[in-house]
């Protein structure tokens, strides 16, 4: 990275306070797709001069798969863990890059003693563009461009989130189309509920396959993306029809920052 | 007011409406019953919302009108049965007292206004109901099929159908004969009422009194003998959501559909770990982690098994589903309501502690369904009155995950890696922060 991005404990040892804290998320972290999504999160942050800090290797996974996959007891280890180490930094306001995490932290965690405020990177990037500091300076490499949006399920129905996600996209002037199903009643990528760390049981055909499908029936330049988990069952299911060529598929954090020229 | 019937025949009727009330009665509260063999949930608060959610879920059907077809046919099914209801008063009081439409020298044009109301109701659930049969014998609609969709199921469907249509049908030649015998000015028919619809099954009945009087008794007859007999099919029917649609939309979840219940038996565990100086906070002993028989399960999960009406919305939704895989939420629903049954049937015949060595898991439901499910709410957000079936599939893969640790061998791996670097794969958390580099 071009600048220096801070971790909690760094940011205490000087003194200092962020005004939010990234939360990576393990995929984030380490799946070499995802991390191009968190750089360019890190950099809209940076870009928009928002005071942020990472927990870097403090953080540890927030237990959504493990508490999906029925481990409770990991889970709660997990979650007990990570807000002890929240609470004794002070976090208020937490920006996560993956739905899952979102959820969990939002959702989960109070209950267990943890309560701040969090969103997801697709609001914080649309409460930038409505405050004026993300501008798509650089929109016309969108314009024209078919691009077609998928609802995570965490972030979606979930959580109730579908606005944000397209604010991001008509902001260009790209045309946003939708897929048939989508918002309350899109189809899931495949990957929640731990399946991301199995194999799928036996059917038809695998879910991403049935869902990218149905993506490329609209023939779309960019399939738009909100959580890694996503990004992966998609760019499979793109790479399994050979159209990845042809179709890309982005996480919004990266059309954002690319129509912001920080990519 | 003239006594038109011989006693014996209000002395019969007497005694049917106390045996189909007490029969309904009975059967009503052995499900109640085994809704309650249930584990214990405090939903006792927020009364405000989920009066909301019952007045609007339930009564005001706001999350059927994302079919508008099915939606529309529903709402003359639903308020057609509502509003009709109301002549069962006097019907009731009709059977009781030997009387004739007593309430029509009361209530005078209102009562014709009435009548002509029920009337064209009538015909709305007829012509609803033919629809709907139509629809699920003729045309091939996906989610009236399925493995779950077995003999019962879809004869079930057809009986309420065809009992509504020969209920209503009922209803509409004891009308006509009812006019035509006004007409006749048959004694005891008072003129009263107004017939928009039977008017034209008036030609089609024979002209004489003695036939009409005959026709209009049968039918006055059947169709209350058929309300008693219906009223007691339906506990046995998935018809059962006429009733239970209201507590389960009262009782659904309030929180984020994401939230999935932090398990407090385990809270107290992991409290105790981490610090070892830590009160657990009172709570009945679990017995087990999740849920391998329906008892395990809370009496929400029971309730929202009986409410089901196995439409099937939430299994064509369902991405496992509609990519071949064996699960079907609607089918965990059946499922549980059809073990819970089970389990009281047992209660009743051999006494509480009754093992018939079947369980929920594996007996109804298998391993490879639960394993399927990707958590996404697509069922949840389908179900036209917030039935729940996720919450069912979780606690049963707790229960594998924690009591008998048979998750498969890639999710075991997830797990360990979890607990030994703090991330679902294999990468050393001190790789985690790489990235920025």
């Amino acid at each position: 990275m071009e600048f220096k991005v801070p971790t909690m404990a760094q940011m205490i040892a000087d003194g200092e306070t962020p005004e939010i804290l990234f939360w990576v998320g393990c995929a984030g972290s380490f799946d070499e797709r995802a991390q191009k999504i968190t750089k360019d999160i890190a950099k809209i942050l940076h870009h928009v001069g928002l005071k942020f800090a990472i927990l870097g290797t403090e953080e540890s996974c927030t237990g959504d798969p493990a508490k999906r996959a029925g481990n409770e007891f990991l889970f709660q280890m997990q979650a007990m863990a990570n807000i002890e180490l929240l609470n004794a930094y002070d976090i208020k306001k937490i920006v996560t890059g993956c739905p899952h995490c979102f959820n969990t932290i939002k959702n989960e965690y109070p209950e267990l003693g943890g309560n701040y405020e969090v969103i997801h990177h697709t609001q914080l990037i649309q409460g930038l563009i409505d405050e004026g500091k993300l501008k798509a300076s650089n929109g016309e490499f969108f314009k024209g461009k078919k691009i077609t949006y998928h609802d995570p399920c965490y972030l979606g129905r979930a959580n109730g989130v579908y606005e944000a996600p397209r604010e991001i996209l008509q902001q260009l002037d790209a045309d946003l189309v939708e897929m048939k199903r989508c918002k309350t009643n899109g189809l899931c990528c495949g990957a929640g509920g731990a399946q991301m760390f199995k194999e799928p049981e036996k059917g038809d055909k695998d879910i991403n396959i049935e869902r990218v499908e149905e993506a490329l029936s609209l023939s779309p330049n960019i399939i738009a993306a909100g959580c890694p988990f996503c990004m992966t069952m998609l760019s499979d299911g793109v790479k399994h029809f050979e159209k990845e060529n042809e179709v890309q598929v982005l996480d919004l954090a990266e059309i954002t920052a690319k129509a912001n020229g920080l990519s | 007011m003239q006594i038109r019937c011989p006693m014996i025949l209000q002395f019969l009727f007497l005694v049917l409406l106390i045996a189909a009330a007490g029969l309904f009665a009975k059967n009503i509260s052995k499900i109640r019953r085994n809704i309650l063999l249930g584990r214990d949930l405090d939903l006792s608060d927020q009364k405000g919302l989920r009066w909301k959610n019952l007045l609007t879920i339930a009564m005001g059907q706001s999350k059927m009108a994302t079919k508008p077809i099915p939606f529309l046919m529903h709402l003359c099914l639903y308020v057609g049965f509502v509003i009709i209801n109301m002549e069962l008063i006097e019907i009731v009081i009709d059977g009781l007292a030997g009387t004739h439409r007593v309430f029509a020298p009361m209530m005078g044009s209102l009562y014709n206004f009435l009548i002509a109301s029920f009337e064209w109701l009538a015909f709305l659930v007829l012509f609803a109901c033919v629809v709907f049969i139509s629809r699920r014998n003729l045309i091939k609609i996906k989610r009236f099929n399925g493995t779950e969709m077995t003999k019962w199921p879809k004869s079930d469907a057809n009986y309420i159908l065809v009992i509504e249509i020969l209920l209503m049908s009922a209803f509409l030649t004891m009308n006509a004969a009812d006019a035509k015998l006004q007409f006749l000015n048959v004694e005891h028919y008072i003129k009263a009422g107004s017939f928009p619809v039977s008017a034209f099954l008036q030609n089609i009945l024979p002209n004489d009194a003695a036939s009409l009087i005959a026709i209009e008794r049968t039918c006055w007859w059947f169709h209350i003998i058929g309300i008693f007999a219906f009223l007691n099919y339906v506990p046995y029917s998935k018809h059962l959501h006429i009733l239970f649609a209201f507590p389960a939309s009262y009782y659904g979840s309030l929180n984020a559909k994401g939230k999935i219940n932090n398990m407090q038996s385990v809270s107290n565990e992991v409290k105790a770990m981490l610090d070892p100086s830590f009160v657990p906070v009172q709570t009945e002993s679990p017995g087990r982690f999740g849920a391998k028989d329906a008892t395990d399960l809370n009496w929400k999960n029971l309730l929202d098994s009986y409410a089901c009406t196995e439409c099937g919305r939430c299994t064509a939704m369902c991405p496992a589903n509609q990519t071949g895989k064996l699960l079907s939420p609607r089918k965990i629903m059946m499922d549980t309501r059809d073990r819970i049954t089970e389990i009281g049937k047992n209660v009743d015949l051999h006494g509480k502690d009754y093992n018939d060595n079947k369980t929920l898991l594996d007996h109804h439901i298998t391993r490879e369904e639960l394993w399927a499910c990707t958590t996404c709410n697509a069922c949840t957000e389908a179900c036209p009155i917030n039935l729940d079936p996720l919450s069912i599939i979780i606690e049963l893969r707790r229960y594998l995950v924690m009591e008998e640790s048979a998750a498969t061998a890639s999710l075991n791996t997830m797990q360990s890696n979890i607990e030994t670097n703090g991330t679902p794969w294999k990468f050393a958390n001190s790789e985690r922060a790489n990235w920025t580099n």
